[in-house]
């Protein structure tokens, strides 16, 4: 048999999820990696801890120095997948190269996204923050007595604020919604989240957004004007569609692919932060930007290139994030009957549905969560469990025994 | 691959599995000094509840969640023993949100541990398995461990 050529597009999450799954298959078939960022796989949570000097450019690396030769993969690294030709099934480079593949994988992650604002084109010392790039430049631009302003009270501008906690003068967050992290908590457990960060002596403006920029100040829509040294801006994150959605791929918010991660183009894949993933609590299609979900979807696509696998259809929202120490952990969506445990720097909430738990926020216990998620995940119907037994603390001796011993006295899955 | 297998028809609820977990892992040759006054952190923790108690570690996962969700890739397969390299983690506790068992969980210094089986350490083999006095814990290369046959 001819040796295959396997081609993927992004060097993060999804790609090396593409690349282990191919290679528990077909370890002769040709992997080669394109990527336009020039560097190692690394992980792309870890450019906050970077910045707060929690880690350096070793450890942050996603896999060991050795990957690409140890899994037989040629990296064009600092090379841009310009165009993708489905009917000759090539991939056009940057520098004129053309590729040809017999199966494609497009794992281009997310691009920021920056609403239009009036007069930030003034503003000279202003930064996105997703990529290892944007944190060296960030760091370049931060001094002890820097005034910095963020833009986006969410994942990534919180995760900013932190890292940069320890190097900033001072640090004011903005954003339009009333809480925050509006897509990962509820009310209550963003104002408890919400008091910890200040405590750590960052300022949280919320209910309001930037009506006007100029360079080194932010006029705000409630009538304030915000100084500033540094801007950063992480209002959100968009799917990355492009150059697979030129070339004809079938796109709503992100790429759509069926359980095997295929689009609509023969032999080409897409997996990660740049695909629509259909979310089993909520019933709905959305782009899910979190590593795990980008790493799944690309081991299944890499299988299925290879002519194995199993359908992906256990994706939701899934989010552990730690601000200061303070633990937070959720899952799943929040509709239907909660029950709810909130006392000083801790909160629980369970949400149920359907005889199925459909989501849950912890934050400060978070132990032993995963028991939690499998229930969503498994889709476990409660009334075949002593769920009241574990409302407040996680463990298996909800489960019969029956299931027990099938946890834990024989090989697992 | 030998794995561990509990069996809660044999499982006194002494927890000693746990005392032995942690002075494997301690790095001392002193179990006293080792244990001695500390609030023990051990990678296998006993379940119990009116009359019946099991012991649960971390079951090397054939398709380990853990491993595959790891967001700085601390986490790592060595021929099914499912590894944890301390240095690379930084306690963000996706683990804890995707393992199905429950059995990752932070060590002393808040990075997350949990069972190498003892392969990793001086002892070589599971020493919850070797100190149990009731043989509720078993460590076989088999699908359908001796207990549940
Ligand atoms: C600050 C921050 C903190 C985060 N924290 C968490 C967290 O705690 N937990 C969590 O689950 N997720 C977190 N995320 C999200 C997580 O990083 C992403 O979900 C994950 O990286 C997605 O992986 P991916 O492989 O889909 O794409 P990405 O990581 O976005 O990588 C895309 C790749 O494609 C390449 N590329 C793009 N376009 C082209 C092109 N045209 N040609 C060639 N190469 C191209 C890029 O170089 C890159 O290698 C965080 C993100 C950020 C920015
Ligand atoms: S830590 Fe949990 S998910 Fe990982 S291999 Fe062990 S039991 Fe499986
Ligand atoms: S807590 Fe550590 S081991 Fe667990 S997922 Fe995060 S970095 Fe990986």
């Amino acid at each position: 048999m001819k040796t295959k050529q396997y081609v993927i597009i992004g060097n993060s999450a999804a790609a090396i999820g593409c690349v282990e799954g191919i290679r528990q298959l077909d370890k002769a078939g040709a992997v080669t990696i394109v990527s336009r960022e020039p560097h190692h796989t690394y992980s792309r949570p870890l450019i906050s801890y970077l910045l707060g000097g929690k880690t350096d450019r070793q450890r942050m690396r996603y896999r060991d120095a050795d990957f690409y030769e140890t899994h037989g993969v040629r990296p064009l690294l600092g090379h841009t997948a310009l165009s993708l030709d489905p009917a000759q099934k090539t991939v056009a480079l940057d520098d004129g190269q053309v590729l040809p593949y017999d199966k494609l994988l497009v794992a281009t992650g997310s691009v920021p996204f920056v609403p239009p604002m009036e007069g930030l084109d003034l503003v000279s010392k202003k930064f996105t923050f997703l990529s290892l790039d944007d944190a060296d430049a960030l760091a370049d631009a931060v001094t002890a007595d820097s005034r910095v302003l963020i833009v986006g009270a969410g994942l990534i501008g919180l995760k900013c604020a932190e890292g940069l906690s320890g190097r900033a003068g001072s640090l004011t967050v903005v954003d339009l919604a009333p809480q925050i992290l509006p897509s990962v908590l509820d009310e209550r457990a963003a104002a408890l989240v919400q008091a910890h960060i200040e405590r750590q002596g960052v300022r949280l403006l919320l209910s309001v957004s930037a009506a006007r920029f100029e360079d080194g100040a932010a006029h705000l829509t409630d009538g304030s004007t915000v100084p500033f040294d540094v801007l950063v801006l992480a209002v959100g994150v968009r799917p990355n569609v492009s150059p697979a959605r030129e070339a004809g791929a079938t796109a709503g918010r992100g790429l759509i692919t069926d359980e095997y991660m295929r689009t609509n183009l023969p032999d080409v894949y897409a997996a990660g932060d740049c695909t629509e993933s259909f979310d089993i609590t909520s019933g709905e299609r959305k782009p899910l930007a979190l590593l795990p979900n980008a790493y799944l979807q690309g081991e299944t696509a890499g299988l299925h290139m290879a002519g194995g696998g199993k359908p992906f259809c256990t994706a939701m929202p899934m989010n552990a994030v730690g601000f200061w120490d303070l633990h937070i952990v959720s899952a799943g969506s929040y509709t239907g009957n909660a029950y709810v445990q909130c006392e000083e720097g801790h909160y629980r909430k369970l949400v149920c549905r359907d005889n199925l738990l459909q989501g849950f926020i912890l934050i400060g216990d978070v132990l032993r969560a995963g028991i939690y998620t499998a229930l969503i995940r498994d889709r476990v119907p409660l009334d075949t469990i002593d769920f009241e037994l574990i409302k407040d603390k996680p463990g298996l001796i909800a489960f019969s025994r029956r299931d027990r011993q099938k946890k834990l006295g024989v090989k697992p899955a | 691959m030998k794995r561990i297998y509990v069996s809660e028809k044999w499982c006194l609820g002494c927890h000693l599995c746990e005392y032995y977990c942690a002075f494997a892992n301690s790095g001392s040759d002193d179990m006293a000094k080792a244990l001695m006054n500390r609030r023990i952190n051990p990678r296998i923790q006993v379940e119990e509840r009116g009359g019946i108690s099991f012991a649960v570690s971390c079951r090397h996962c054939e398709e380990p969640l853990c491993v595959k969700s790891c967001i700085t890739g601390a986490l790592s397969s060595e021929g099914g023993l499912i590894t944890i390299d301390k240095n690379r983690c930084v306690a963000c506790h996706t683990c804890v949100l995707v393992c199905p068992y429950g059995t990752i969980m932070p060590s002393d210094d808040g990075m997350m541990q949990k069972c190498e089986l003892c392969l990793k350490n001086t002892i070589g083999e599971p020493a919850c398995v070797k100190y149990c006095p009731n043989r509720a814990i078993i460590y076989e290369d088999s699908d359908v461990p001796a207990a549940a046959r």
